[in-house]
């Protein structure tokens, strides 16, 4: 199927499924007769998000801020060090084993010596910290690949024109290796909000109460409920973001090469 | 002859690991002069070309420029090599880019370019969008751009179907007798070296010295009328004759 049939049907079919799905869940609950306190009908859920709307917002708006500064932080970070790494061939050796430990160390694992640094009494600032480093290693590793990837012929005709580095990286590398950086930046920015989320589990108190911290609070309150609402709320995130970031690939990458475009983009 | 523009003395280039991937290159390049360089695959005319250009350094012998070496050159290679998120405009724009002009100061050049190619009417257009013939000749826009007196080529139409290249070598052809550039031209195609060649140079697979070294005089602009000479046909049969030599040569030198 082509065209906008095609289109309409591809936005379709989730949607009818996950209708499909929210009403055999609340009916099978209401017939089975499972308390709320275990499983929650849909109902219920929209009904606990409707009325603690006001508190879930702020929390989510301290979540989305907290996930895009990490993001932020693991995009400057890890081109920065990419940018290093294809210049020197000496610190890519000294530094790359370093990266990889950082990413294979589990956030959770660290995320107290950080909260101890930082001070207890700025969980947010530790929750930045470590969701920065759970999104930084997807930016390092593919946009060493992406500058590496520029096509050599490319980066001589610049060097027989007489291009300095700088402008070699900056005419050639940078722009052949976004591709690469936008693919990365999808899997970056679900790991910022996972990271941010995990953290918050673990570092999450009075000062950051983020939606993690409304899930923690909700379960042990027994309110499954509202626990359901945010739970759905960060689902809407991680989503939005994923699109976003999609978009943001489209809107790039329009004018290159179909296959270059689609190849990247994973497709 | 007078004094060559460039003169090639004993120049040898080895690689880590791979052996030689020239071993002694003499040769004497007349201003003016289109020299086609074939050989087989891997004997090392890239890697002459990249000599050429000042990309590479040899291991051994000189390259001398009769006038010091050119401040530019134009380089064609195989593939298009063009920046995919840039214009055939930017494209083209790229060497004075580099040299520090804007695009409104190389505007006139940009598009004198294109209109020599025949693409004046594309400069909007995005790589993605040309067909493969389209895409060469926004390379040899961009080459030509700032006007340069040598012209290198490596193997610039391979990738292309045989009736885009038999246009391509004729615009090339009316061009250089247009222009007067000296040109290095390397070639798989012997019908290529055998149309567009003031002289053809035949290199053996171990990068040794030219096996042969072949002048065509013929008239240019050449045309249809040149292929379908009989001189034409003689010249091509020779220098396979000296391409199939400098294969057996090699074969010989490998048991």
């Amino acid at each position: 199927m082509t065209g906008p049939a095609a289109l309409s049907w591809q936005w379709m079919a989730p949607a009818l499924f996950g209708l499909a799905f929210l009403a055999l869940w609340e009916l099978l609950v209401t017939v089975m007769h499972v308390p709320p306190y275990v499983l929650p009908g849909p109902y219920a859920i929209a009904g606990a998000l409707a009325s603690g709307f006001t508190s879930l917002m702020a929390s989510l708006w301290i979540t989305l801020t907290i996930t895009l500064a990490a993001f932020a932080i693991a995009l400057v970070t890890g081109t920065g060090f990419a940018v290093l790494f294809t210049e020197s061939r000496l610190a890519a050796r000294a530094l790359y084993p370093y990266a990889v430990a950082l990413q294979v160390t589990p956030i959770v694992a660290i995320a107290p010596l950080i909260l101890i640094w930082v001070g207890l009494d700025n969980a947010h600032v530790a929750v930045t910290i470590l969701a920065a480093i759970a999104a930084f290693f997807p930016v390092l590793a593919n946009m060493t690949a992406g500058l590496r990837a520029a096509d050599p012929n490319l980066v001589d005709l610049f060097r027989l024109y007489g291009a300095s580095r700088w402008q070699i990286m900056w005419g050639v590398r940078l722009p052949s290796a976004l591709p690469y950086l936008l693919s990365a930046m999808k899997i970056s920015a679900g790991l910022a909000l996972i990271g941010t989320v995990v953290a918050e589990f673990v570092a999450g108190s009075g000062t950051a109460t983020g939606l993690a911290w409304r899930i923690l609070e909700a379960g042990n309150r027994l309110q499954i409920d509202r626990m359901f609402a945010a739970l759905f709320l960060l689902s809407g995130l991680g989503i939005g973001l994923f699109l976003s970031l999609t978009a943001l690939e489209y809107a790039v990458l329009r004018h290159w090469h179909e296959g270059i475009r689609d190849r990247r983009a994973g497709r | 002859m007078a004094t060559p523009l460039l003169t090639l003395h004993n120049v040898s280039r080895r690689f880590d690991g791979t052996g030689h991937a020239l071993a002694g290159i003499s040769a004497d390049i007349a201003a003016g002069s289109f020299v086609s360089l074939v050989g087989p695959s891997g004997c090392g005319k890239s890697t002459l070309l990249r000599l050429i250009a000042g990309l590479d350094a040899p291991s051994g012998g000189t390259l001398t420029w009769a006038h010091g070496p050119p401040d530019l050159f134009g380089f064609v290679f195989q593939d298009a090599t063009l920046m995919p998120w840039a214009s055939v405009f930017d494209n083209v724009w790229l060497p004075f880019r580099l040299r520090g002009i804007s695009r409104q100061e190389a505007g006139t050049a940009v598009y004198e370019a294109l209109a020599l190619v025949g693409l004046a009417d594309r400069a909007d257009a995005y790589p993605h969008t040309l067909s493969g013939g389209m895409r060469m000749r926004v390379s040899i826009a961009r080459a030509l751009a700032l006007k340069p007196r040598v012209l290198l080529m490596d193997e610039p139409f391979a990738a292309l179907d045989e009736i885009t290249r038999a246009r391509l070598n004729d615009d090339l052809n009316i061009l250089w007798t247009e222009h007067g550039w000296t040109v290095l031209y390397v070639t798989h195609s012997v019908y290529e070296a055998a149309y567009l060649s003031t002289r053809v140079l035949v290199m053996p697979a171990d990068a040794r010295a030219f096996v042969a070294d072949i002048a065509i005089d013929a008239p240019a602009p050449r045309g249809d009328a040149w292929r379908a000479d009989a001189r034409f046909a003689h010249i091509s049969a020779k220098i396979t004759q000296q391409l199939r030599t400098a294969a057996t040569a090699n074969a010989q030198h490998a048991s």
